[in-house]
């Protein structure tokens, strides 16, 4: 592997990292992209909970981490503290691994 | 507010399961960087290399992405495509994250580094700004600690646990659920992530991989028009 090609993802992951603070700055935004820009962590961690949850790279499947995010969501619904919600979701995957 | 109030909530009560949740989560992260320590050795990165990748893209998700189109024989160019992809949801999250991590440059320029999946998340947990802020900073710090010192001892030892004997993988989808569920409660933040949920399963199949999450975004028209019941 190549410094150059290590230096230059580099750049690139940080770039998109300051992109968004820098477009938005400390700016005051119309109402209406207030509003849509509060609600991107809803719809990006929905979507990344699925893609963790039910993905293989391209492939979908539903396996043991389906059982284990379940879990979690019933115990996020029951109001668990999150590092029991966290514990909750791993354990019962790691449980439903063994006995498979 | 900048950082300097950061001391304010540093014993604040509320702050006490992030603290806990990125002590947990951690755990999970640790296990994760040992063993991307150990694949990008494997795939021919130096020791060197692979710390400064976790240093400096700081992007799991990435990095192992790149290092697995690597490891398996592919070009630098569709592993540095694929990599950028995957890295390219962070500019989404740093517009979400930009109206509460006000401050001065310098310290904009160090939250950006931090702006990932986990941080964003657990700000999002908090229902005020300065909570919320110091939820972004604790979990963006924590993790950057755990994925680096990972990393090195990875790449210095070259065997790792796997991560799934532990269903530590399921550990962050589990932790993501607990940190939108409050988000969940309003109407319009829910048909958001619905609509995010969705778009992300029927993108998967069809589409590289990094492209879901971003299409996901779309979920935030909901925002648009006025809604006199759940101000946002």
């Amino acid at each position: 592997m190549s410094w150059i090609f290590v230096l230059t993802l580099a750049a690139t992951a940080y770039g998109f990292k300051v992109l968004g603070l820098v477009l938005v700055g400390e700016r005051r935004l119309p109402g209406v992209l207030d509003r849509c820009l509060a609600l991107i962590p809803a719809a990006l961690i929905a979507a990344l909970v699925m893609k963790d949850t039910f993905s293989v790279g391209q492939h979908l499947q539903i396996d043991a981490r389906a059982a284990g995010v379940g879990a979690a969501v019933i115990a996020a619904w029951r109001r668990a503290p999150l590092i029991v919600v966290i514990i909750v979701g791993a354990a019962v995957t790691a449980a439903l691994r063994v006995v498979s | 507010m900048s950082t300097g109030s950061l001391g304010d909530v540093w014993h604040d009560e509320r702050l006490r399961p992030v603290f806990a949740a990125c002590a947990t989560l951690g755990v999970a992260v640790g296990v994760f960087a040992i063993s991307f320590g150990v694949s990008a050795v494997g795939a021919g990165a130096s020791v060197a290399q692979a710390c400064v990748m976790s240093l400096l893209v700081f992007t799991g998700a990435s990095q192992f992405s790149a290092i697995s189109v690597i490891g398996a024989g592919g070009s630098a160019t569709s592993a540095f495509g694929g990599a950028a992809l995957l890295a390219a949801r962070n500019a989404v999250y740093g517009l979400a994250m930009a109206p509460h991590l006000q401050g001065s440059l310098s310290t904009r320029l160090v939250a950006a580094q931090l702006t990932i999946d986990e941080s964003t998340a657990m700000a999002t947990s908090q229902d005020d700004g300065a909570h919320r802020r110091a939820a972004f900073w604790i979990t963006g710090l924590s993790v950057y600690l755990f994925w680096n010192v990972g990393t090195l001892i990875g790449a210095l030892l070259g065997s790792a646990i796997d991560p799934t004997t532990y269903g530590l993988d399921a550990a962050f989808p589990a932790a993501f659920v607990a940190m939108v569920w409050p988000q969940l409660l309003r109407r319009r933040s829910a048909m958001a992530a619905g609509i995010g949920a969705t778009i992300c399963l029927v993108l998967i199949p069809f589409t590289p991989v990094g492209v879901p999450i971003l299409c996901a975004a779309l979920g935030v028209v909901v925002g648009i028009p006025k809604d006199r019941q759940d101000p946002t």
